[in-house]
């Protein structure tokens, strides 16, 4: 088996295929939010990597096609960006005075959840940045001398939290607006969060990944003077 | 071919964000870079929406199917994440609701539609 693994060039894509059309098949068959295709389809993965010792970084080398694409698949939101553009224009006030509330919440609420729990400075920074986007969190965590791993732990089960939780946190706060939740989703949830807004519709998808972008920025501006409280 | 050329021409924009990337001394990603400039060249008409359309949604559709590498990548975590559970777990889950909740809130009302109650 493990010589297989190791001479097969393709294991790593068709096994992360195959967990998401698992994925794909069980969120049909239940119809439930909480079975979402992203979370059984890791669920599996690392239930399968566990049971046959398949070392991680072995799978993630074998399973790199399918990361090369997300570069790619981010530059490729500003399509839908470009398509509502008039929305965007006609209400760029509204949009950055959301972003910017958001992000402050995000980091208000981290330095209060730090500073109760006494955390140690470098668990502290690590999970400043976990709202944002993976390049742009990695980075700021380095900077202010974090935990890089552990952002990046963070900030993929915020998004996968945001993913989740999307269309109930839409309905608790009665947020009907395709653009407020669009960009609600993006600000607390960045690209994991935006994969959901993009399945609840065209404005919600794009406005998301416009959260992402200016989301990102704020918070790299941000992070390093809420950094020096805790 | 026509397919082929416009994954061609969205991969010149993540090249040209790589090298943003590269010679800025900024801690912005080159995906955001390249975001940025693919979207200006759409609004200046450099580029023609016709020229990325379909291979842009194709990513698009396939864009959940993208994170899970990275998702699996949790399990080498474990250790982290349990010696700091409970602060970890208050900022995966109530601070996530919040910033969604309180964004979408503030654009809403700054809107200023009218909401519907019966959602």
């Amino acid at each position: 088996m493990s010589e297989f693994l190791s001479q097969s060039a393709v294991w790593g894509t068709l096994l992360t295929l195959a967990a998401y059309a698992l994925g794909m098949w069980v969120n049909r068959k239940t119809g439930k939010a909480l079975c979402n295709p992203l979370l059984i389809a890791s669920v599996f993965l690392i239930a399968f990597l566990s049971l046959c010792r398949i070392p991680y970084p072995e799978y993630k080398a074998s399973a790199s096609p399918i990361s090369y694409l997300l570069l790619p698949a981010t530059v490729s939101l500003a399509i839908p960006l470009y398509e509502k553009w008039e929305l965007l224009e006609k209400n760029a006030l509204a949009i950055l005075a959301g972003i910017f509330t958001g992000t402050v919440t995000s980091i208000g609420c981290i330095v209060l959840t730090a500073l109760v729990f006494r955390l140690d400075h470098a668990y502290a920074v690590s999970l400043l940045p976990k709202s944002v986007t993976t390049a742009i969190g990695m980075d700021i965590a380095k900077e202010l001398g974090g935990i890089a791993t552990l952002t990046s732990a963070m900030i993929v089960l915020t998004g996968i939290v945001g993913n989740l939780l999307a269309e109930s946190i839409c309905k608790w706060f009665r947020i009907t607006d395709p653009t407020a939740r669009g960009i609600g989703i993006g600000t607390g949830s960045h690209a994991i969060g935006t994969a959901k807004a993009l399945q609840m519709g065209e404005t919600e998808g794009a406005m998301s990944s416009l959260a992402i972008a200016v989301a990102g920025l704020i918070t790299a501006v941000l992070a390093p003077i809420a950094a020096s409280w805790i | 071919m026509k397919y082929i050329f416009q994954f061609a021409r969205i991969l010149a924009f993540c090249a040209l964000g790589e090298l943003l990337h590269m010679l800025l001394p900024l801690p912005i990603p080159a995906s955001v870079y390249g975001l940025v400039q693919l979207l200006l060249a759409l609004k200046l008409r450099i580029v023609a929406l016709e020229q990325v359309k379909e291979a842009g949604t194709f990513l698009s559709a396939i864009f959940p199917m993208l994170f899970v590498p990275a998702v699996a990548g949790v399990m080498e975590l474990w250790g982290d994440l349990a010696r700091i559970l409970i602060p970890v777990l208050i900022a995966l889950f109530p601070v996530t609701v919040l910033v969604i909740g309180i964004t979408g809130r503030t654009v809403q009302s700054l809107m200023g539609r009218k909401e519907k109650e019966h959602v």
